[in-house]
Parts: structure tokens; C-alpha cells; sequence
């Protein structure tokens, strides 16, 4: 048994040989047509170059105020983390800590462990905690919800037109592209380029 | 007898189509490699991610329907309680989801409405709906249309996260309407249901196997 090239569906289980894709193609499944890979072209530098790009703008998604509300002359801003902080001094924790994770935390995770993946190897090194930090982007990806939150932001501002002037802020812009990178980095992100460079480099 | 793999567009596959379970192999979740499991061995560790494997996700069946009925019981309190309290110089106000979407309704903004109706209401009760049917096809070993059924399992892995947009709404909310004695917009509990409303059905589509639609129909067809 040649488990090298033999890959097994993961949805539905089938046992199927690594079929050939052409460049930007999608390898699906002979059952049940999951989705078993994609062959992108320079996926690594591809994926690397989106995900610095979208490290700055997370940064910058994160330290300026997204919206703001002005009535009788006050303008009231808020940061992504205000958000979780106004739910957490209303008494709501749980709820708080729900955001924090789906919208900071996991996000970052995700951001740092593609880069602490990525960087070195493109750089021809196998870093420390490898499979590690590979399975900790797997677990925390399900769970960054950062694009749920940008039309959360939509919503909110359509509700608040009605009473207030709004201002949109420089991180509202900044989550646009924060998005638009992060997917383009997670599409052009292929575990298997990732691997094949890791045992190279290692070899 | 029933063609329900199509092996005929792929000519590596033998004609019954063959899980990796039947050939002793796991398959990591994570990193996509098999590894050759020891006979009678259900259970090992990935040879190159080091992610724990198993032939399949343990327990599923049992694990998705108690993530799905705790979903349940939240879902009515997330429904029933309000979700936001608006106060003002002349009393305050509470809102449900739902009193939230028919104002959002009869003020005018129909595509809102229709939005959070949809994201708050309707995703989380199809979802659940659909993993009951799932769970039940699966435990009744139903040979109906899998390709069907994992199309459905796909769409519910794809939903789930939408839902939260009405708690990152009444974040913003809670956050921007704070003019001391004017307006402000607190939290209430039902934000907390719906909360968990959320992760529980997106814990029980994590943890449901959608591979055990197909071990039914390969053990059927021998």
C-alpha cells in the first residue's frame, strides 16, 4: 500500500488515487464530490504575501475606531474591542468572551500561526512545533467570524441612521480589505505544498 | 447494482467503491494524511501532524444529538426573552428577536428585517431541523439520495456562523447608544440563549460524522 499517493475523501471516506489537476484547478471527490484539494500556482508565496497584508490590516482593524454616532454634539465612537467591553460592563461575560474569541482572538490566532507556518519555510527552514501550530490553525479556523461581524457593523449602522448621524471610521474601510485578504490567503493556502516543503526542508 | 459513486469516471476506484475504513487506513482530519492503522486498532496518532485519529469521530451520533438538544432548549429562551433594552427619558423598552425584526418591518426597512429574520430565525431552526434529519437518516441506516444529504450537511457547515450577527449587532449597539439619560441600549438575557444557540448547533455540526451516510449505503451494497 502506497499511502503517498492514495488520498481518502474526507466527508465520505472513498479510497482514490491523487488525480492530476491542472493549475487553479479543483480535485474533487469521485463520490461525492467534496472537495479534496486545489492546485494553485505559488500557493505558498501566494498565501504568505495575503496573510502580511492582512496582518497589517488586522492591526489597523484594531486600533482605530470602527463607527460613530454623533447626536446633540457628542460623538461616540467604538473599537472593535469596545464592543467587548461595553457587553462585558453590562453584565453580559459569557456573550463578551464569545466575541472577544470569534472576532480578535481566533482571527489572530489564525493570522500568526499561518505566518509562524509559512515565513520560515519560505525562507527554507522547518520551524519548531511544526504540526503544532498547523493543527491549532485547523482547530481555530471555524471559528473566526470576522466577516458575520463586518455585516454586523452594516446592520447596526442601518438601525442607528434612523436616530443619529452616523460616521464611519478608518477600521470600518480596513475590514473590508481585512476580509478580501483573509480570504484570498486562506484560498491560496494548500496543506499539502505546506508539508511536501516541510519533509524537503527537513530532508 | 445502485450507481451512487460514479466509478465509472474514475478508473483508479474499484467498482465498489471502497472506504478507507474498510482497508484499515485513518484518515487525518487535519493534514489529509492516511495512515495504516494496526489491525483491531480504532485509534493512533497522525505519522506526520501528530493529530489524533480515529476511524470515526467518536460517539458522533450521540454527541450531535446532545449538542443538538441542548441547542433546542436555548432556542426557546433565546426566542422568548428579550435580547436588547433600549432606555430613554421616557421608560425603556424591551425587545425579542422577534419584536426587533417587526419594528425593523413596520418602520420601513423590509431588507433588514428580512435579514436578521432570516440570520437569527430561520438559520438556526433549518440547521437544527437538518441535523435531526441527518442523525435520524443515519440511525435508521437510510439509503436515500446521500449525495443529497451531504449537500444539506454542507450547507449547515456553512451557515452556522451567520447566526451570530444579531449578538455582534447588539454589541455595536450597546456600544455606540450610551447617552447617559437620553438613550442607551443594554443587553438582556436572551442575548446569552441565543448566544449559545450558536456555538451548541455549531458544536453538533462539528461533531457530526458525515461520513456515516455513506458507510450505509457501501455496507448495503456489500
Amino acid at each position: 500500500m502506497h499511502a503517498t499517493s492514495l488520498i481518502a475523501c474526507h466527508e465520505c471516506d472513498l479510497v482514490q488515487r491523487e488525480p492530476q489537476v491542472p493549475a487553479g484547478g479543483v480535485a474533487r471527490c469521485a463520490c461525492c464530490e467534496a472537495e479534496l484539494y486545489r492546485n494553485q500556482p505559488e500557493s505558498l508565496d501566494r498565501s504568505l504575501a495575503y496573510t502580511l497584508a492582512a496582518l497589517s490590516l488586522f492591526i489597523v482593524s484594531n486600533t482605530f475606531p470602527i463607527v460613530g454616532l454623533i447626536a446633540q454634539g457628542h460623538l461616540i465612537q467604538t473599537t472593535l474591542y469596545g464592543t467587548v467591553r461595553a457587553l462585558y460592563d453590562n453584565d453580559m461575560r459569557l456573550v463578551a468572551g464569545l466575541v472577544f474569541a470569534t472576532t480578535i482572538l481566533f482571527p489572530a490566532a489564525e493570522i500568526a500561526a499561518m505566518i509562524y507556518l509559512m515565513l520560515p519555510l519560505r525562507l527554507g527552514w522547518v520551524p519548531p512545533w511544526f504540526a503544532q501550530v498547523f493543527r491549532l490553525r485547523q482547530a481555530v479556523r471555524p471559528w473566526g467570524m470576522i466577516e458575520v461581524f463586518m455585516l454586523g457593523i452594516i446592520v447596526a449602522l442601518a438601525k442607528l441612521a434612523h436616530i443619529a448621524d452616523v460616521v464611519t471610521d478608518a477600521a470600518m474601510w480596513s475590514f473590508f480589505g481585512l476580509i478580501i485578504l483573509l480570504a484570498a490567503a486562506a484560498a491560496k493556502f494548500d496543506a499539502r505544498v505546506l508539508w511536501v516543503r516541510a519533509s524537503l526542508n527537513r530532508a | 447494482m445502485l450507481g451512487f459513486c460514479g466509478s465509472a469516471q474514475v478508473l483508479t476506484v474499484p467498482k465498489s467503491a471502497t472506504s478507507a475504513a474498510s482497508l484499515g487506513l485513518l484518515v487525518c482530519h487535519s493534514c489529509g494524511q492516511l495512515s495504516k492503522a494496526a489491525p483491531g486498532v480504532h485509534e493512533a496518532a497522525c505519522s506526520r501532524c501528530g493529530a489524533h485519529l480515529h476511524v470515526r469521530k467518536p460517539n458522533s451520533i450521540a454527541r450531535t444529538w446532545a449538542f443538538l438538544i441542548a441547542a433546542m432548549i436555548c432556542y426557546i429562551p433565546a426566542n422568548v426573552l428579550p435580547v436588547m433594552d433600549t432606555g430613554s427619558l421616557f421608560g425603556s423598552q424591551k425587545d425579542t428577536i422577534m419584536s426587533g425584526v417587526i419594528y425593523l418591518w413596520t418602520s420601513g426597512s423590509w431588507p433588514l428585517a428580512l435579514l436578521i429574520f432570516f440570520a437569527s430565525i430561520t438559520v438556526p431552526a433549518l440547521k437544527m431541523a437538518a441535523l435531526i434529519f441527518l442523525l435520524l437518516s443515519v440511525q435508521f441506516r437510510s439509503a436515500w439520495r446521500p449525495m443529497a444529504r451531504a449537500r444539506v450537511y454542507r450547507v449547515v457547515e456553512f451557515v452556522g456562523r451567520w447566526s451570530m450577527l444579531d449578538i455582534f449587532v447588539i454589541g455595536i449597539l450597546v456600544a455606540l447608544v450610551q447617552f447617559s439619560a437620553l438613550a442607551t441600549i443594554r443587553p438582556a438575557p436572551g442575548v446569552l440563549a441565543f448566544g449559545a444557540v450558536v456555538v451548541l448547533t455549531m458544536f453538533a455540526a462539528l461533531a457530526f460524522d458525515p461520513r456515516l451516510i455513506w458507510d450505509n449505503m457501501r455496507k448495503q451494497n456489500g
